[in-house]
């Protein structure tokens, strides 16, 4: 069982608890996090880390632990609605390419080849300076450049899968083309897609934190790792060392937790080694 | 002849599949003035089966005969030629139409593994066919899995397993259970024997016979393997290079091969009987390339009987009853 | 007789995550100079295992448990891996199943075989090329001059077999071990190959050990042939008795079980299946699908006994019903 082979693997289960514990923080962040984010107390501004700010606090006395928590809802929000949408998009894209081949293949491969030319991280920058910085906007720009991703895995799985006996006997059966993709073709596709999306979610919040980062992002008073990572960059020389260090720290926390699951799912989601143990 | 063929369950007359070459070969060509070239799979391939008779086609890998096997289910479109099956064409069917005939029209393939969705648990594999062409329920058809499970012999219990935790002859069972499963009649082995194991070959075989009396189905039985065909087959068909050269009862095509690569054929066969010494009949050099197809008789360049008459044209004729070969010397 | 190689009690057990799969149980036999063994069997019988044994090369999790090889006066199972490195491929040659992935495809053929000349005969490279051309010859490989250029894509199956056996036999070795060197080959081309190892034999000396499942290989080219069932050697005779009188009801099976093209026999397919190696019962693995199984057949492992001249057969059942007859 899958399971088993994950949990015999310590550092893909940590992995895997640190994304789970990023996940329920996110999802419970209101309840969870000790402080409201965005309530200043000038009492405490710039506070070490202690035991009733267990991250120390900002310029403005907010509780970093809550800031970096609440943060956290949106860093996942968005790279989970922009994989989501990216995948939706290439996975069509690619099975009809894949599928049908013709001019239906080359229209969507030039398509996939003009969002290719550009740096997908300059790509996503123009945009969200194009159509302004909103958070859909920015949902959008790296929904974009992750297309490209899942359209040309799910047109290789295809031409892969359309050769394969399996889908000539699914024909000989009588399927319908349309059957032959869905129910024969695309499932068997899946699991590189898993994979694919895992290793793109890491790609997608680290994403989402540059150009935040850079101030194209997510906008203040919303708290969001990169930006905060930003903000706290310049206390760096006067000392205030909490407030890089711990945004800068869940970033690559997370990302490199995605990596790891993603890559551990990748020696586990193959068909052949269901049932082995 | 004609009696025959008018009684045929399905025949293939004058069928060509060719291959065009892509890429720099047919740049070259065209750079050269002339039509690009192309593999010649298939070239002029005709037969009849009648119904409940099992028809062999044997020959050496690239002969052509899985082509043959696919152009009759239109799994690669026929350059020409008609397929008819009872009193349809099958050529010249639009995609609806020829779907609902693959209900009395299956295939069971080489590899009893690929063949499978790995996805698919048996159960749904075996469902799959009555789905698209039965109006049946849930129920019924769950209860005619069982039923068609247990006439390729395995047990209800199979249907909840998927391909990866079945051993290599109950794969192939099941692929013959997914062709059995509306009752076709007409099913298309293309070499369903060649990935087992000696010991489920002869199992296999007879459950093959088998089913073909009880449903009273009709075999193409397409393989390499001589001892298979004859066993199962009625009559063969022996393809060589894109054709037939010989065609006979299986009887009398074991006992007298006439053409001369039939008869090179059948003395490679490794007979296991040491005191049993025949001579072998040796062609020269390896099956020449389907692309530059030498011109007369196919096997003259390779041939230890070539004449100067072997540069002509040739065809199969009726050289004793119902045995046709397509041989200047015979 | 002196033999080439003798190979007592040899087990070989995989460790898997199941459990300990005993692949060979306790297999002993020898091979004759200049003759063709075959060793038959389904698949699972343990006969690729046993052959690829027979060099050391078993690698983790499989594990050679015990046993002697005696090959040439030294126990190969003995000898530093410096020394076997020497034995294999020079003394000991091996032909592959599937020529075409066996060989290197970014470097021609020719080059593949002058290398070994270079590697292991240090001979200069002209030379080592114009043994190489010869060695194509002798494999009867048309045009060799040309073929050696080539790449094993743009070579045929047959004839990327008859360059590993070239290969193998570069070093004139004293044996050869052929693994299911016809399978997947056209009939008439796995006749010319089968021709082609039985010439070279005859003219090198060197003995084969043929690893087959084809029983119409077997008798069209071996001298005699070793049994096996589900790891076990179940009967070992010369090629003539063991299908006029084959003892083993392993043997009789499977010789009735094949559909052939020379009588008109019934074909009776072998009852039951391989049984699986994980953790097998003791006594012999045939019991199962055996007719003629005894009590002691489960409780105890028949051992090899003679049941005639050049012929031995592991069996209860036969013991008994020859009685004291078989010493």
């Amino acid at each position: 069982m899958p399971w088993r082979r994950l949990a015999r693997n310590r550092l893909s289960f940590a992995a895997l608890g640190a994304i789970l514990v990023v996940t329920v923080a996110a999802l419970l962040a209101p309840w969870l996090a000790p402080y409201d984010p965005d309530e200043p107390d000038a009492a405490v501004a710039l506070a070490s880390v202690s035991v009733r700010h267990p991250l120390g606090t900002d310029l403005y006395g907010r509780d970093q632990l809550s800031r970096l928590i609440h943060a956290g809802r949106v860093d996942l929000l968005v790279a989970l609605s922009a994989t989501a949408i990216a995948l939706t998009l290439g996975a069509t894209l690619g099975a009809a390419a894949g599928y049908r081949g013709g001019w239906v293949d080359h229209l969507v491969m030039r398509g996939v080849d003009a969002v290719m030319a550009f740096p997908a991280f300059i790509l996503a920058l123009a945009i969200t300076a194009a159509l302004g910085n909103s958070t859909a906007n920015v949902v959008a720009a790296i929904a974009l450049t992750h297309v490209p991703i899942y359209t040309r895995l799910i047109r290789g799985e295809m031409l892969k899968a359309r050769e394969t006996e399996y889908a000539e006997a699914a024909r000989t059966v009588g399927n319908r083309p349309h059957q032959i993709v869905l129910y024969h073709l695309f499932p068997n596709c899946v699991p590189p897609l898993i994979v694919q999306a895992t290793l793109a979610m890491g790609f997608a919040i680290l994403t989402v934190a540059a150009l935040s980062f850079i101030g194209l992002g997510i906008q203040p008073p919303q708290s969001e790792w990169g930006q905060m990572t930003a903000e706290g960059a310049g206390y760096v020389v006067s000392g205030e060392w909490w407030l890089v260090l711990f945004p800068g720290f869940a970033i690559m926390l997370t990302v490199l937790a995605f990596n790891l699951v993603g890559d551990t799912l990748r020696d586990l989601l193959d068909p052949r080694m269901r049932g082995v143990r | 002849m004609p009696s025959r063929w008018r009684v045929a369950l399905l025949s293939v007359e004058g069928l060509v599949k060719h291959f065009p070459l892509g890429g720099a070969r047919a740049w070259l060509d065209r750079l050269g003035g002339q039509a690009p070239r192309s593999v010649r799979a298939v070239d002029g391939v005709s037969f009849a089966v009648a119904p409940g008779e099992t028809l062999g086609l044997v020959g050496e890998s690239g002969c052509g005969k899985s082509t043959v096997a696919r152009s009759i289910l239109r799994l690669v479109e026929p350059t020409a030629g008609r397929v008819t099956f009872g009193d349809v064409n099958l050529t010249t069917l639009s995609a609806e139409p020829l779907r609902r005939q693959r209900r009395d029209l299956q295939m069971v393939f080489q590899d009893p593994t690929a063949s499978l969705n790995p996805r698919l648990s048996v159960g749904r594999t075996v469902e799959e066919p009555l789905r698209r062409h039965t109006t049946l329920g849930t129920g019924e058809r769950r209860a005619r899995v069982a039923e068609v499970l247990a006439q390729v012999g395995l047990g209800p219990e199979l249907a909840g397993r998927y391909s990866h935790e079945l051993s290599g002859g109950q794969r192939q069972r099941v692929n013959f259970a997914r062709a059995i499963a509306t009752r076709p009649r007409f099913v298309v082995l293309d070499e369903p024997t060649s990935a087992l194991d000696v010991s489920l070959r002869a199992r296999a075989i007879l459950l093959l016979d088998e089913l073909r009396a009880t449903l009273g189905m009709t075999y193409l039985f397409i393989s390499h393997d001589l001892a298979s065909v004859k066993y199962l087959a009625h009559r063969v068909a022996v393809m060589y290079l894109g054709t037939i050269v010989e065609e006979a009862s299986t009887a009398e095509l074991f006992a007298r091969p006439l053409h001369p690569y039939t008869r090179a054929l059948l003395s490679a066969v490794p007979v296991p009987d040491p005191d049993v010494r025949r001579a072998r009949i040796v062609l020269a050099g390896e099956v020449p390339s389907p692309i530059d197809i030498p011109g007369g008789c196919r096997l003259r360049g390779r041939c230890p009987l070539a004449q100067p008459v072997c540069a002509e044209p040739v065809t199969l004729r009726e050289v004793a009853p119902a045995h046709r070969v397509a041989c200047h010397l015979v | 007789m002196s033999e080439l190689l003798e190979v007592h009690d040899l087990t070989v057990h995989f460790a898997t995550e199941d459990g300990l799969v005993e692949a060979v149980d306790n297999v002993s036999f020898s091979v004759r100079p200049g003759e063709i063994l075959g060793v038959v069997g389904e698949s699972g019988s343990g006969k690729s295992v046993t052959a690829h044994a027979l060099l050391r090369l078993i690698r983790p999790p499989g594990r050679i448990v015990r046993g002697e090889i005696r090959f040439e006066g030294a126990d190969l199972l003995a000898l530093p891996e410096a020394r076997m490195g020497a034995v294999r491929g020079a003394r000991i040659a091996l032909v592959f199943q599937s020529p075409r992935t066996a060989l290197n495809p970014v470097l021609t053929v020719g080059r593949q075989i002058a290398r070994l000349y270079e590697l292991h005969q240090h001979v200069a490279p002209a030379e080592a090329w114009r043994r190489t051309i010869e060695m194509l010859t002798l494999v009867g490989i048309a045009e060799p001059e040309r073929r050696a250029r080539q790449y094993a894509h743009q070579l045929s199956g047959g004839m990327c077999q008859r360059v590993m056996i070239a290969m193998a036999i570069a070093s004139s070795p004293r044996l050869l071990i052929a693994d299911e060197p016809t399978t997947g080959l056209d009939v008439s081309i796995a006749a010319q190959i089968l021709d082609l190892l039985r010439a070279l034999g005859r003219r090198t000396g060197a003995s084969i050990v043929l690893i087959t499942h084809d029983l119409g290989v077997v008798a069209e080219a071996c001298d005699r042939v070793a049994v096996m069932h589900a790891g076990q050697l179940v009967e070992i005779a010369d090629v003539h008795t063991l299908f006029k009188r084959p003892l083993h009801p392993y043997t009789q099976a499977l010789v009735r079980s094949i559909p052939r093209i020379d009588r008109e026999v019934a074909m009776e397919p072998i009852p039951g299946a391989v049984p699986s190696l994980l953790a097998p019962a003791p006594g012999c693995r045939y019991a199962d699908r055996c007719a003629r199984v005894l009590e002691v057949c489960r409780r105890e492992r028949p051992v090899l006994r003679a049941a005639g001249a050049s012929h031995e057969v592991a069996c209860h059942a036969v013991e008994v019903e020859s009685g004291t007859a078989v010493r």
